[in-house]
């Protein structure tokens, strides 16, 4: 049964945490993230579900907890933002390394310093590397959706790593949007029971986990992790496609918006992907052959897939929502720019870093942006190929 | 109470050929807290020497479930499984009866990781946290930490020509975390085995999150004949540098008061961590540090006293 809610992001994430009902969540609150376990947190007071919530007194204790109890064999999840991701870190590698499928929402948020509680990317961008599989949703039917595709790609006995479902703080998080939702049965049954292969409260086979581990095996172990992300990449189609049979919604690696007759095309991702399709179909009344390509999955990065894609466009645009201070370009613009390496004649490429701490992203700006890319598959030189927007100089 | 026969015969939990240094402190007070332990348990281990020593992949010493997260996180970490445990027996997925000990060095513990012990206790898991405290940074070679006493030499408190080792008192961490108003919580020597023995039994048997301090030597950075561990520990209880005691349900009790209570040099003397407070310019440190240690006695034992006939009413 489908219904359909208006509900905000945080709240739609409270609903698909309800939904899945994990055994064990431990988080602790931080801005824009709180609504979501306010409203977990009720459920739980109102006798609806049966997790227990661990409130600890850091995220660093947050995720170690989450390590602990996905250790002990619970299906875990947590929640949290910015200065809270950050202060996982240690343990967000400890997670994906010891291969734990704890599911976790982030709702992205700009880094301090100076300290601001509003959207960019720089909070999961900067943890791209921890071993995670990481979701970009555009907005709450997204990130609703997501999260309970998370939960089988995590336990996926080939894959057994660490997913987090990011999606845009407070132009997501706290905007009401019509979201449709599945019942919780057909939740339940989608995301199955997880079994885990071994778990640390089987005090009949004691396992030793965490243990010292030298030059002589460690990087065999790492090769084990990216072996598990490359499962990770082909196990994520399927539990879409068996998502759009109890959903009817279709999720892939990535979104195309009036993309296979487009000449250029831009890249974003989550929320500005939503502005960016308005300005598409207003360049489109303009004559112009414009489209979107909107990446919902980050790692694995689907570089195959998205070469395929793009290998025939004039030109491509990316905008990146975090920068990375010494690199040419943002994350999203080095590695689009990476797949496209080695093709013939590839599509010139230029990259905006945009919207950071929050600044407003306009139609105006995306227009700039577009222009700039119609220019050049024009013939117009490249200048500057990354580039701010919005931002006064 | 297990007598000693009994705890003779029960399987060792950390079993050997483990790489810890001949004469180290940790894997006695761990075998002694393990073999009073009478029920499956599980275990979590801050990083430090038993960590990295007991678990060389592919090998392992360990007989019983166990897990290394981190550093500063094995509160946090022991709380996360003991609350699946938890979630799966009211579900009824498990029936027996497990114990969660979480263990962790001076370092990961009065330093590091005291954040994520105060929480976990606060929070009421169930599980016996035991710091094996031997007074610095031993596994990474020798620094300093909120345990050092005042006036030892590490490697980042060096007894120099102006300085004469660690400037500042160690922090009482026993007493922070008895502020905790926790069911229980005790200060052990490995010297005194049959003493620990019993207030590991007492911890366990509480339902809530029990806290012991152990003292345990580091023959490396204690700088003593490895040979002399227990006696060396022995010392330190009966100069009552280190008390041995005990808060059950908030009322302290002091487990040990040595007949003749010795002077501070005979803890200080053979260990080479102390060997510039025995020269003209730092012997003056002798008598404070024995006024200090004479003064938190004597406070110790004011408190013991508020609490008596306590427990009758």
């Amino acid at each position: 049964m489908v219904e359909k809610l208006v509900i905000t992001g945080n709240e739609g994430s409270a609903l698909a945490f309800k939904q899945i009902e994990p055994d064990v969540v431990a988080a602790y609150p931080i801005t824009p993230q709180t609504e979501l376990m306010h409203n977990f947190a009720r459920y739980i007071a109102d006798g609806l579900i049966d997790t227990d919530l661990i409130t600890v007194e850091s995220e660093h204790s947050a995720m170690s907890a989450c390590v602990g109890a996905a250790s002990a064999g619970a299906r875990v999840m947590t929640a949290t933002s910015a200065n809270g991701f950050a202060l996982m870190w240690e343990i967000l590698y400890i997670a994906a390394s010891s291969r734990l499928p704890i599911v976790m929402a982030v709702v992205n948020r700009a880094l301090s310093a100076p300290i601001n509680i509003h959207c960019d990317h720089s909070d999961t961008m900067g943890g791209r590397d921890t071993g995670w599989i990481q979701f970009y949703a555009e907005n709450t039917q997204e990130a609703y959706d997501l999260l309970i595709t998370a939960v089988p790609i995590a336990e996926h006995p080939d894959v057994q790593l660490p997913v987090m479902v990011c999606y845009d703080g407070f132009i997501i998080s706290h905007t009401n949007e019509v979201v449709e939702v599945l019942d919780d049965k057909t939740v339940k049954d989608f995301v199955g029971e997880y079994k885990p292969r071994i778990n640390i409260l089987d005090t009949d086979n004691p396992f030793t986990f965490g243990p010292l581990d030298f030059h002589d095996y460690y990087i065999e172990h790492k090769r084990q992790q990216v072996e598990g992300m490359k499962h990770a990449y082909n196990v994520i189609p399927e539990v879409f496609k068996k998502y759009e049979d109890v959903s009817g919604r279709r999720y892939e690696y990535f979104e195309k918006y009036r993309f296979d007759d487009a000449d250029v095309v831009m890249v974003v991702l989550s929320s500005t992907a939503g502005t960016a399709k308005v300005v598409v179909d207003e360049l489109r009344g303009e004559g112009l052959g414009v489209g979107l390509l909107k990446p919902r999955v980050f790692r694995p990065f689907p570089h195959d897939k998205l070469r395929e894609a793009l290998k025939d466009k004039k030109s491509i645009v990316v905008l990146d929502r975090s920068d990375s201070f010494g690199a040419f370009g943002g994350p999203l613009f080095t590695e689009i720019r990476s797949a496209l390496y080695g093709i013939e004649n590839p599509p010139e490429i230029i990259d905006f870093i945009y919207g950071l701490g929050g600044r407003n992203i306009t139609k105006d700006e995306l227009k700039t942006a577009f222009m700039k890319a119609v220019d050049i598959a024009e013939g117009a030189e490249v200048k500057n190929r990354v580039d701010y927007l919005g931002v006064r100089e | 109470m297990a007598n000693l026969k009994e705890l003779a015969s029960r399987p060792e939990r950390l079993i050997g050929g483990h790489r810890l240094c001949a004469g180290c402190g940790a894997s006695i007070l761990v075998r002694q807290v393990l073999l009073s332990i009478d029920k499956p348990m599980v275990l979590s281990n801050a990083t430090g020497c038993l960590e990295v020593a007991t678990t060389i992949f592919p090998y392992t010493s360990w007989a019983v479930p166990w897990m290394h997260n981190a550093f500063e996180n094995a509160a946090a970490t022991i709380s996360g499984v003991e609350t699946a445990y938890r979630h799966f027996k009211r579900q009824g997925k498990i029936d027996k009866d497990i114990v969660f000990v979480a263990f962790g060095g001076d370092g990961g513990t009065y330093d590091i990781g005291i954040q994520s012990l105060s929480g976990a206790i606060e929070r009421g898991h169930r599980f016996l946290y035991v710091c094996y405290d031997n007074q610095a940074y031993m596994n990474t070679g020798i620094q300093r930490s909120g345990s050092t006493p005042y006036g030892a030499h590490t490697m980042t408190s060096p007894s120099g020509k102006v300085i004469p080792g660690k400037m500042q008192k160690r922090k009482d961490l026993t007493m922070i975390i008895a502020a905790h108003h926790l069911p229980y919580a005790a200060q052990v020597s490995p010297s005194h085995w049959r003493d620990l023995n019993k207030k590991v039994e007492k911890a366990i048997s509480y339902d809530g999150p029990t806290f012991i301090n152990a003292l345990s030597s580091c023959n490396r950075g204690w700088r003593h004949k490895m040979e002399d561990t227990i006696e060396i520990l022995r010392v330190a209880v009966d100069t009552c540098v280190w008390p041995l005691y005990e808060i059950e349900e908030g009322i302290l009790r002091i487990t040990y008061k040595p007949r003749e209570k010795k002077p501070v040099e005979e803890w200080l003397k053979p260990q080479g961590r102390y060997k510039h407070l025995f020269t003209p310019k730092y012997e003056h440190l002798i008598g404070e540090i024995q006024k200090d240690v004479d003064q938190r006695w004597e406070r110790l034992q004011k408190l013991e006293g508020c609490f008596v006939g306590e427990k009758d009413k």
